[in-house]
């Protein structure tokens, strides 16, 4: 295709990527720089239905004056990506200065929000990526081998997971778990324990969320591979069976092999896809045990009464940081194949 | 004439008074818009306000639980979104901090003569809401367990954790408390309601800086952490509205919930009529030696906008007079504990009425309150599940409060 043609076909998407995508970006990390004002308090006398005390409240005009001369607040720097409740530079250092051990070091470190949702967010990604690549393969496979008129309700009901909006498929699960719903009470009458609560434990909330997130994406990998399992050059899966491939070894060697650019094109959605994980974590009510990046930035901005706008930025930021840096080995190697192919 | 007659007759002439009232609202022209939090007693106030609309005069209402992340972008702008913000004790806060509603004194001269004084919330010598009722968590109970058991109405937490006891060596039940612990919101809630009743503040007086790190804030925590001891395993998960069907389950015999929900436990089309029957409310619990339930009070009141006409502004505080009038409370006595002229107690405003009675102090209206409630929500259940000490969830209390406090400017 000349260069020509090709520019006449990608501006419009690439104007709304700039716009859209871009521009937003480069604002966030703007904002990330920046910290409020300090702000001027003056003591009044506040009386309510209570009675009256003497307390603290923001001076407004002069901090309106304050704003109209930097609108965009204090500049900071990077102190907000710094800070206790991000990278925590001073903290790790104090930590590593003051304790005895390893183990200590790394509970220490655990303990500060930004690690502990790292840690939750990372395990999330790599326990339900590979996962969802096997179970949706499976499925995929399975479904090739059914009789033809079974295929169209299989395939609908194999999609239901994905079609169901993350936040409701979580609630629903998150009442068919507790103990009195239909998969918690099953449990604890098939452990024979009474006290067996999935939302308990941190452990035991961990693995929901794993499971829910597994149940939610095979779909998606299930459709990929369905659809490239219909390309699989039937000469060849013919000859594999001429020289007495057993059906698990015409897979193994003959549709694996084919199908693993999509395994990759998988993998790279879906460590996209898990490193955002969020909605479980609403949706199950699981933050005592597992916070993610996507939560802490949703709780600058909504927990407090006014929201952290630099904080909830630096976040954002680091999470991009950190999706690039979870995607730099596909990229490579998709980089590498397409370089080997021209 | 009979006596059915003559009140029938009674009520036909008040109906044709307060439609004649409706009719002549006494607002010539404007437009009022009410943003508000979604509850039954909301409800009511909008409904009236909404009987001030007529050809020249609209009135449109939005109540969300989202109220509080709508307000203070919506009324940055001019003309702002909404004429009438309906608040809280702790959601003003921001509106206050940006400058964003205006002072009512004249309004108030003007056309607030049924407003008694306890209803005008002062801000630096000026009335910036109407206040109009008042809520607080309360001390559930029932009645007919602690008979049958000869247990007493717990009124400090020590007979709280002495009952539960008692209720559990009886084997009447495994985890007879509840109480909203879940992260985030309800448990930093939990944690102000126990320290306020240890009398201590949370701040040094007159700064930001936090002062719970000490004796009260780690007796408030040892509290808690033996409230868990009696609660279902799931009580991460319990937000008020958890609470409700463990309640009507018959799983709990005491916990602490909203007073704004104490006329749905008892209501008639309660799914459990018994233990709807048998449900009683007292005041919070107080801790340790001290006297005053431990609990927030909370009002609930509206503000008007700074970004409006005044001719909105006048009318907006008009229908909100009628919101907010004596009729309207008549004829919902049972949905709040209302602050308005003549409100005569219900059986569900006897916890909230108990509190106030017992000297129990109200939320702090403070602007970087709202940062602490944030970092006790988010740094307290590690130690409630037993992860870690209570001298270490209160330092991390500290550290969140402290790095939010110096990004919003209170602190340097």
């Amino acid at each position: 295709m000349p260069h020509k043609t090709f520019l006449a076909f990608i501006w419009p998407s690439l104007l709304a990527m700039v716009l859209f995508i871009a521009v937003p970006i480069v604002s966030v990390a703007y904002q990330s720089l920046f910290i409020e004002h300090e702000q001027i308090l003056i003591t009044s006398e506040n009386c309510g239905p209570f009675g009256c005390t003497s307390s603290v409240s923001v001076d407004r005009a002069a901090m309106a004056r304050l704003a109209e001369e930097q609108p965009a607040g204090r500049y900071n720097g990077l102190g907000t990506y710094t800070n206790s409740s991000h990278l925590a530079t001073d903290e790790i250092a104090g930590i590593v200065a003051t304790s005895e051990n390893f183990n200590e070091i790394r509970n220490r470190i655990m303990n500060l929000p930004f690690y502990k949702a790292l840690v939750f967010t990372l395990t999330y990604t790599f326990v339900v990526t590979p996962l969802v690549i096997a179970l949706g393969f499976a499925i995929a496979v399975v479904v090739n081998a059914i009789p033809q008129m079974l295929k169209g309700p299989v395939i609908f009901f194999s999609l239901l997971p994905m079609l169901v909006t993350p936040l409701v498929g979580s609630l629903v699960l998150f009442w068919m778990i507790d103990s009195r719903g239909i998969i918690g009470a099953g449990l604890q009458s098939l452990f024979g324990d009474p006290d067996l609560s999935l939302k308990a434990s941190p452990t035991l909330t961990w693995i929901t969320l794993f499971t829910y997130g597994v149940w939610h994406s095979a779909p998606f990998a299930f459709v990929v591979f369905y659809a490239g399992l219909q390309t699989v050059p039937t000469d060849t899966l013919e000859s594999a069976m001429v020289d007495g491939a057993s059906r698990w070894e015409r897979v193994r060697f003959v549709v694996m092999p084919y199908l693993l650019p999509l395994a990759s094109f998988i993998a790279l959605m879906q460590l996209m896809d898990n490193f955002r994980i969020f909605e479980p974590i609403i949706g199950f009510s699981a933050a005592a045990s597992a916070t993610s990046l996507s939560y802490l930035i949703y709780n600058d901005l909504r927990a407090g009464n006014s929201p952290l706008f630099g904080s909830a930025a630096a976040t954002s930021m680091l999470t991009i940081v950190g999706v690039v840096i979870l995607l730099l080995p596909v990229l490579r190697r998709n980089w590498r194949e397409f370089n080997r192919k021209i | 004439m009979s006596t059915t007659t003559t009140a029938t007759l009674a009520a036909c002439a008040l109906l044709a008074t307060s439609g004649l009232a409706t009719a002549e609202c006494g607002i010539e022209s404007g437009s009022v818009r009410i943003l508000s939090n979604d509850f039954a007693a909301l409800h009511a106030v909008a409904d009236a306000a909404e009987t001030c609309a007529s050809d020249s005069v609209e009135v449109t209402r939005n109540q969300t639980e989202e109220h509080k992340n709508l307000q203070v972008p919506a009324l940055s702008i001019n003309p702002a979104t909404y004429t009438v913000a309906i608040v809280a004790t702790n959601s003003i806060v921001p509106l206050l901090n940006d400058d964003l509603i205006r002072p009512l004194d004249d309004l108030v001269a003007e056309h607030g003569q049924q407003l008694t004084d306890q209803q005008l919330i002062r801000v630096g010598g000026n009335v910036m809401a109407i206040a109009f009722m008042t809520n607080a968590q309360h001390l559930f109970y029932r009645e007919d367990i602690l008979e049958e058991h000869g247990i007493a109405v717990p009124t400090s937490y020590e007979e709280v954790f002495a009952a539960a006891e008692t209720l559990r060596e009886a084997g009447a039940m495994e985890t007879p408390l509840a109480a909203s612990y879940k992260p985030g919101w309800d448990l930093g809630a939990e944690f102000v309601n126990t320290y306020l009743g240890t009398g201590n503040d949370f701040f040094v007086p007159g700064s930001a800086e936090l002062a719970i790190d000490n004796e009260d804030g780690l007796r408030t925590l040892e509290t808690m952490k033996r409230m868990v001891d009696y609660m279902d395993a799931d009580w991460a998960t319990y937000d008020s509205n958890g609470q409700k069907p463990a309640w009507e389950a018959g799983d709990v015999a005491l916990s602490i919930q909203w007073g704004s929900r104490a006329g749905a436990y008892i209501a008639d089309d309660s799914p459990a009529p018994a233990i709807a029957e048998a449900t009683a409310f007292a005041a919070s619990p107080t801790i340790a030696d001290n006297a005053i339930p431990a609990v927030a009070m909370w009002w609930d009141g509206f503000a008007i906008a700074k970004n409006i006409s005044d001719e909105d502004a006048e009318a907006s505080f008009i229908a909100m007079m009628e919101g907010i009038s004596p009729g309207m409370m008549q004829e919902n006595a049972d949905a709040a504990v209302w602050l308005i002229d003549g409100y005569a107690p219900t059986p569900a405003s006897e916890g909230v009425i108990a509190n106030l009675q017992g000297g129990a102090r109200p939320f702090p209206m403070l602007p970087y309150m709202g940062l602490l409630h944030t970092a006790l929500g988010d740094n307290l259940s590690e130690y409630l599940q037993g992860g870690e000490s209570a001298e270490q969830a209160l330092a991390d209390v500290t550290a969140a409060y402290t790095t939010a406090a110096r990004e919003a400017g209170f602190l340097n």
